[in-house]
């Protein structure tokens, strides 16, 4: 895989599909801030007292800096750290959720979060419902929904709730209907965020089975875990971050080494 | 490969109008809205028996109240009293609610807007949309009260969509500009609910505004709401057409605060994942 440099990427927009090394995510010396008051629990008053008298001091705190990764169109790439590395906040950078401080971010094609456990349903509502929903807040039309409908249902397994409120649903449902409706459709690049821990064996393996035929048709999944031999038997690559850094990216078996050196040390 | 010149490419460095992008999003996510909309009706009621009735019968058991504390213990004798009040309830009730709801989504709602890229005014133009249909409601058991307490329903209540229209520009506009404030300060949110009923009694919601003394009267002018009632009561509880400068001022009044709460949530949109 050639490295491509700046103002490469920076074409992307006009590379042909047919090359199989286009870029799906870039992130150019991204970094994103969170500034938080130093002092905590303030209301809206005393904000507004210490505003005038110029009181107000934040900390920064850079959740990511200087983050350069290139992700490159049918790759399944893995991300791994300990927790508050960083993880979340550069998926929420794909996603379109996150605009950087600084740098510049760029997704080509469509980009499917699998939500969190259960964000975005709402239990008194049923199963179909919920369906629909989920649907719409990916971004799809009603028409588009139905056509899905049938074989989301199917995927998850499912129709004997479907007409169910969500809120009877065990967390395992939960988990096998967000992903059923995320996935039906192959998205150009899909974010999975720890998500598939939910859900019964079989139903991993099912999903497995779906992301691989996703990153084999040439979607881009992010894949991000703590289950390292998952990781090594998903992901040829991966970036390991650490305090908002890349640390080391590459092949996965070496990234994780790596990695578990500086965990024991 | 045709396909391919149209996939569509993210890129954080290139930003046009924040305002423009929004309206394009919104466009592009109205099944969003539409179902953000059937949830909040479907869930509101779905554990209570009489279900979405409850939306017509709750301003009707507010007017009864208030009609009976005024009447009674105020001796306020005006014909068709009620239907007076019913009118300005259902009125300030939409305005109150929507705008209520587009802060209370938006700051309970961040835990979606954190995971996955969704318009951001969607809450607020939803909270909107269910206030209307809402308002659209409450306007049958509005009818039969005139029906019962003797005042005349004119041809002109088919005027009624203008007001309406009025009201929810101003509605929505006003709940972005607060809503943009509530992400930041979560008091926001709370102080809102007493502004808006301080807001509500110097509004001739539920009283004529020729009861309050004459030196107070002129300012009722600068109370955008005033007018927008006013606009809303004229062919509905009055049966009059109204004046072409009340259409003027009511126009002018929601399409300024529907800018200028559009273009201040969207320039401030970007910031809300990183507070809410």
């Amino acid at each position: 895989m050639s490295l491509r440099t700046v103002s490469e990427a920076s074409r992307i927009e006009y590379a042909p599909t047919e090359n199989l090394e286009v870029l799906a995510v870039s992130l150019e010396n991204v970094g994103v801030r969170y500034r938080i008051p130093s002092e905590k629990f303030f209301t809206f008053k005393e904000y507004a007292i210490r505003w005038i008298q110029r009181r107000v001091t934040y900390r920064d705190f850079w959740a990511l800096k200087n983050i350069n990764l290139q992700v490159y169109q049918g790759e399944m790439i893995g991300i791994i750290g300990n927790n508050g590395a960083g993880k979340s906040t550069m998926l929420k950078l794909v996603a379109r959720v996150l605009r950087p401080t600084v740098g510049r971010v760029m997704v080509r094609g469509q980009v499917a979060p699998l939500l969190e456990f259960g964000a975005g349903f709402h239990p008194e509502l049923t199963g179909r419902e919920n369906v629909f929903l989920n649907g719409a807040l990916l971004g799809f039309t009603h028409q588009e929904m139905e056509e899905k409908f049938d074989r989301i249902v199917d995927f998850a397994e499912l129709w004997d709730f479907i007409d169910s409120p969500m809120r009877t649903y065990s967390s395992g449902m939960w988990a096998r209907l967000g992903f059923a409706v995320a996935t039906d459709v192959q998205p150009e690049v899909l974010i999975v965020d720890e998500v598939l821990a939910v859900g019964d064996e079989a139903f991993q393996e099912k999903s497995y089975a779906r992301m691989q035929s996703f990153r084999d048709n040439g979607a881009t999944v992010l894949y991000v875990s703590h289950n390292m031999a998952t990781v090594e038997a998903m992901c040829p690559r991966a970036a390991w971050l650490d305090h908002g850094e890349i640390k080391a990216t590459g092949k996965t078996s070496e990234v994780i080494r790596e990695y578990r050196k500086s965990q024991s040390a | 490969m045709d396909k391919a010149a149209q996939v569509p490419v993210y890129d954080s460095a290139m930003r046009g109008s924040a305002a423009l992008e929004e309206w394009h999003e919104v466009l592009r996510y109205r099944y969003l809205i539409m179902q953000f909309i059937r949830r909040d009706i479907l869930t509101r009621y779905k554990r209570s028996v009489l279900g979405i009735a409850w939306t017509m019968l709750n301003p009707l058991g507010i007017m009864i109240v208030m009609t009976i504390v005024f009447s009674q213990a105020f001796g306020i004798t005006q014909k068709g009293y009620a239907a007076y009040v019913l009118s300005g309830l259902i009125a300030w009730n939409f305005f109150a609610q929507s705008t209520n709801a587009a802060t209370l989504h938006l700051v309970w709602g961040g835990s979606l807007i954190k995971r996955i890229y969704i318009p951001r005014t969607s809450f607020a133009i939803s909270a909107t949309g269910t206030g209307l249909v809402n308002l659209v409601l409450t306007m049958v058991p509005m009818l039969l009260v005139m029906v019962v307490t003797g005042v005349p329903v004119e041809p002109t209540v088919l005027l009624m969509p203008i007001p309406i229209l009025f009201l929810a520009m101003f509605a929505l506009g006003f709940g972005l500009l607060i809503s943009s404030f509530a992400v930041y300060y979560a008091d926001v949110a709370e102080m809102y609910q007493i502004v808006v009923t301080a807001w509500m009694y110097l509004s001739p919601v539920i009283y004529v505004p020729n009861i309050l003394p004459e030196a107070y009267r002129p300012w009722l002018q600068l109370n955008p709401m005033y007018h927008l009632i006013q606009l809303f009561r004229t062919p509905l509880y009055y049966g009059q057409v109204p004046q072409l400068s009340q259409f003027l001022i009511c126009g002018g009044i929601a399409t300024l605060t529907l800018v200028a709460g559009w273009l201040v949530f969207t320039r401030k949109a970007d910031e809300f994942a990183y507070r809410v």
